[in-house]
């Protein structure tokens, strides 16, 4: 039986190992530490005349730089050292000014050749890179209340106007009950509400009170409301963390009413809670006349005593602000100009129409949890999160004349107007937010998981390799580059694949060596088997390659997918470990059989030999 | 050339069904009184790693925060005299660990902050379900592809001899009072997938066999397919043990529990690959009448 490959076949291993080296050869080029520039705005011109100014300043505060680079929008700056890249940041800040947005960055090295091929190397997980991550819950049951609130005036609103009689209009759970005196009446707002509130249910239960009305928000409209606080959500959160001046945030969706947001590299962890952790809104409400309205305290002591009356209605709530500066009037004073959506807008224009002169508060309402304790059935300590809201008057101005979707605050210090623009801005939110898991990382923990992963890969494998070559001698060798080449192959395809490392991930590297060699291991006790059965040593090769193949397929195949699983049901660390694993068990089929194979092949394959080292 | 030696292996299934009998029913008492000591992933909760620049005394510390309001908070050294670990009973509320750290800061002590968790009650709860469903999920797949591939009886076997490891594994952490987190879920999964594949490739030849040989009975084609693959079967859990060893002494403390939990599982897998699926099989009365007849276009020798 020769042992020969045809050419493709040979070119084939040849052209995936390759292929293997090219890919996994990204990570060779760690990237620079970077400080990045940008605008606060998207209009901004950022040239090589910022440029200029940013390098002189590093150049006054003696950090080496090198290689500034500008593309119009935002520019780089690469450093020699990591450790000044903190500094380099507050310095570029302090020169800058508020206008830019300065974050710390990581610039890649990739050799254009290689970037060009879609070369990159390895994204490093929090857990070695350092970083904070946070699991926000949007509180969906809020929005949802806001809006039938809202949809309970309106409906209130137009049966006085269609001239509907109701005894008692209110909301009762998430619905509305109204009561009526005849069904005629019922029979009317119903029709009214079904043609001009497409988005409220009536509901029919069986053996209801033929006077009372049921209403409830539609599937449809409900999932729609949804769907937009946690689109909002996103997007404010996405500007908080802009605020933060990190390089490769990710905010995003997860599951219903979940939002992930990791920030790697943060290392002024309390700052980046500080702005994240914001679970806010606003509303902003006119001034009570007489007695009538909600006393709120002012969030930090003003001019303007300790406490002021404002209406129980809110004009517009953080929902219709979309953006909110400080800036500078035309004599200089501090101010804060505020944007509102279309309809956020029109509403301010008619409540302020008839009110110049009043006062305009902006209540800042915060979403916070505390515990409390009570006792379980069998007497034990049961702790169960109770959020609680804070409102505070953050600003509380003279209405000077009608308002529109654009118009500002004044008469404030700077300090106060840059902390309420980013209060307003905070608060623009949608539906409440409560953090459910935080998890940080020093930067110096992340750097010392990287080496320790590295050390137990470096000492695991070489361990396996001894293992290998003492049990398998000739044999061995050719697994063990086998087992390297896997472990090149599983580089090269988690970078290009854009998959994160983490430190369960490189756990699973590890482990990907530790198993890899079993396909190995399985072949040849098959051609030990074969020799001892009396075959010829090509026979035995070729026997012992093609009867472990089933065992192999099978053994990898089920291995794949509990892999699967795993990465189905895992959070972050856990996917990673499934990540590695899985990419392990397909390259490790590939060397161990096809890489190993072939070299056997090519070294003995159709020569005699008298005796087989294996 | 010499024969191979053919081991009794079955000869001494009453002494292995005594053994494992044994073993899983401390492991399920132990897990039914005692139940495992949840991580911060699965309880919930908040903990706070901190890094000193000389050896921190634990007992001081916990001094210092009971004084500063922290109701019975945990202090330990995590990995090393200068690394401490913190865990806060209580209040899970997020500003808590800077309020720790500030606490540990404040007679002028350099402290690293290196590390917080906080993990809110009901993502605990969540991630226990979930656990729970991917462990059952795990197994019925596997069990339906043994069914497919191999035969009924081969994937009772399997799937008996998975929950055999899982168990024991779950066990020993319970009876040892290791701590149970995230990642040592992972390597329980991994553990399924380890003592999968052992039971596969042992099944795989005990079938070869069952087809292949034509005058022996099921216990002496079990025993001589034991036998052919029991180098293979050390050799495999030799490497693997080789690299937890390296991660269990050098991988450092976040993974010390996961090397700890596939050491456990490698083991007991070794051993329930050659005992458990074997003895399972038997009990069923596994013979050459399961096997004979391969579907046709069956998946067999065709590569390399």
């Amino acid at each position: 039986m020769p042992n020969k490959f045809p050419l493709w076949k040979n070119l084939m291993v040849l052209l995936v190992v390759t292929f293997g080296f090219i890919y996994a050869s990204a990570n060779l080029f760690p990237p620079d530490p970077a400080i990045q520039l940008s605008g606060q705005s998207g209009a901004m011109q950022i040239d090589d005349a910022v440029l200029g100014k940013v390098e002189q300043s590093l150049d006054e505060a003696g950090i080496e730089y090198f290689a500034g680079e500008t593309d119009g929008e935002s520019l780089l700056v690469r450093l020699r050292d990591a450790d000044l890249q903190l500094r380099a940041k507050e310095v570029i800040q302090a020169e800058m000014g508020g206008d830019y947005i300065v974050a710390l960055n990581l610039a890649p090295t990739t050799p254009q050749w290689l970037s060009d091929l879609g070369g990159k190397p390895m994204k490093l997980g929090l857990d070695l890179s350092g970083g904070v991550h946070f699991l926000l819950e949007v509180d969906l049951d809020s929005a949802l209340a806001t809006r039938l609130e809202g949809d309970l005036e309106d409906v209130k609103k137009a049966l006085r106007e269609a001239r509907i009689r109701y005894r008692s209009l209110a909301l009762k759970g998430n619905q509305i009950v109204g009561q009526f005196r005849d069904a005629e009446q019922v029979e009317k707002a119903e029709a009214l509400i079904r043609t001009n509130y497409r988005d409220l249910q009536p509901l029919s239960e069986p053996g209801q009170n033929p006077l009372v009305l049921k209403l409830a928000l539609s599937d449809l409209a409900a999932r729609d409301i949804e769907d937009n606080a946690i689109k909002q959500n996103l997007t404010s959160l996405r500007n908080r963390v802009n605020e933060l001046g990190v390089s490769e945030p990710l905010v995003s969706r997860q599951g219903k009413n979940r939002i992930v947001v990791e920030l790697p590299g943060v290392q002024d962890t309390a700052e980046a809670k500080r702005i994240i952790g914001k679970t806010a809104n606003l509303e902003f409400r006119l001034a009570a006349l007489d007695r009538v309205g909600e006393v709120f305290d002012f969030r930090t002591p003003s001019g303007q005593g300790p406490d002021a009356r404002l209406e129980s209605n809110a004009v517009i709530t953080g929902e219709n602000v979309t953006d909110a500066r400080a800036s500078f009037d035309e004599n200089g004073r501090p101010q804060v100009n505020i944007t509102l959506d279309a309809k956020g807008g029109w509403q301010m224009g008619y409540a302020t129409r008839d009110n110049i002169g009043r006062s305009l508060g902006v209540l800042f309402i915060e979403y916070k949890t505390k515990l409390e304790k009570s006792f379980g059935e069998n007497g034990e300590l049961v702790l169960t999160p109770v959020p609680f809201v804070e409102k505070n008057i953050i600003s509380l101005a003279t209405i000077q004349a009608q308002l529109g979707k654009q118009f500002r605050i004044t008469g404030l210090e700077q300090r106060e107007s840059s902390e309420l623009a980013l209060l307003l801005r905070a608060g623009a939110l949608a539906a409440p937010m409560y953090i459910v898991e935080e998890r940080t990382i020093g930067p110096s923990l992340g750097a010392d998981n990287i080496q320790l992963g590295v050390k137990s890969v470096t000492v695991g494998m070489a361990l396996v390799l001894l293992f290998m070559l003492v049990i398998y001698r000739a044999f061995g060798l050719f697994a063990n580059v086998a087992l390297a080449m896997n472990l090149v192959l599983l580089v090269a395809f988690m970078s290009l694949m854009g998959a994160t490392l983490t430190l369960p991930g490189i756990a699973g590297i590890v482990l990907t060596v530790g198993m890899a060699v079993d396909a190995n291991v399985l072949i040849f006790s098959r051609i030990r088997e074969e020799l001892a059965a009396g075959s010829s040593i090509q026979g035995a090769i070729s026997g012992g390659y093609d009867r472990a193949f089933v065992s192999i397929l099978d053994a990898n195949v089920t291995t794949l997918i509990v892999a699967l699983i795993l990465f189905l049901i895992g959070s972050g660390p856990v996917q990673g470990f499934a990540v590695t694993l899985s990419i392990g068990i397909v390259t490790s089929m590939f060397t161990a059989i096809l890489l190993t194979r072939s070299l056997v092949n090519l070294t003995i394959g159709g020569r005699k030999i008298e005796k087989l080292w294996i | 050339m010499t024969e191979l030696k053919v081991y009794n292996f079955m000869g001494i299934r009453k002494i292995a069904v005594v053994f494992s009998a044994i073993m899983l029913v401390v492991s399920i008492a132990s897990l039914s009184i005692n139940g495992l000591v949840l991580g911060l992933d699965f309880s919930g909760g908040t903990q706070v790693e901190v890094g000193y620049e000389k050896p921190a005394d634990v007992g001081e510390l916990r001094q210092k925060l009971e004084a500063a309001g922290f109701e019975g908070p945990v202090v330990v050294h995590y990995g090393s005299e200068t690394d401490v670990l913190i865990r806060l009973q209580g209040k899970p509320d997020q500003g808590l660990a800077e309020k720790v750290y500030e606490v540990l800061q404040s007679d002028g002590q350099q402290v690293e902050l290196r590390r917080v968790d906080f993990v809110g009650p009901q993502i605990g709860e969540e991630l226990r379900e979930d656990g729970g469903l991917g462990m059952l999920a795990a197994l019925i797949v596997v069990m339906l592809y043994v069914a497919i591939r191999f035969q009924f009886k081969f994937s009772v076997g399997a799937v008996l001899a998975l929950a055999h490891d899982v168990i024991i594994t779950l066990g020993v952490f319970s009876l040892a009072r290791l701590e149970f987190d995230l990642t040592v879920l992972a390597a329980v999964l991994a553990v399924v997938g380890y003592s999968l594949n052992d039971t596969i490739v042992v099944s795989d030849r005990i079938r070869e066999n069952f087809r292949k040989i034509r005058k022996a009975t099921p216990v002496e084609v079990i025993n001589e397919s034991l036998s052919q693959t029991l180098w293979r079967t050390i050799n495999t859990s030799l490497t693997t043990m080789l690299v937890l060893l390296a991660l269990f002494f050098i991988g450092g403390e976040l993974i010390h529990n996961f090397a700890i939990a596939l050491m456990i599982g490698v083991g007991i897998g070794t051993y329930s690959s050659i005992y458990v699926a074997a003895t399972v099989m038997l009990a069923m009365n596994v013979d050459r009448e399961d096997l004979l007849e391969p579907e046709e276009g069956e998946l067999v020798d065709d590569l390399p």
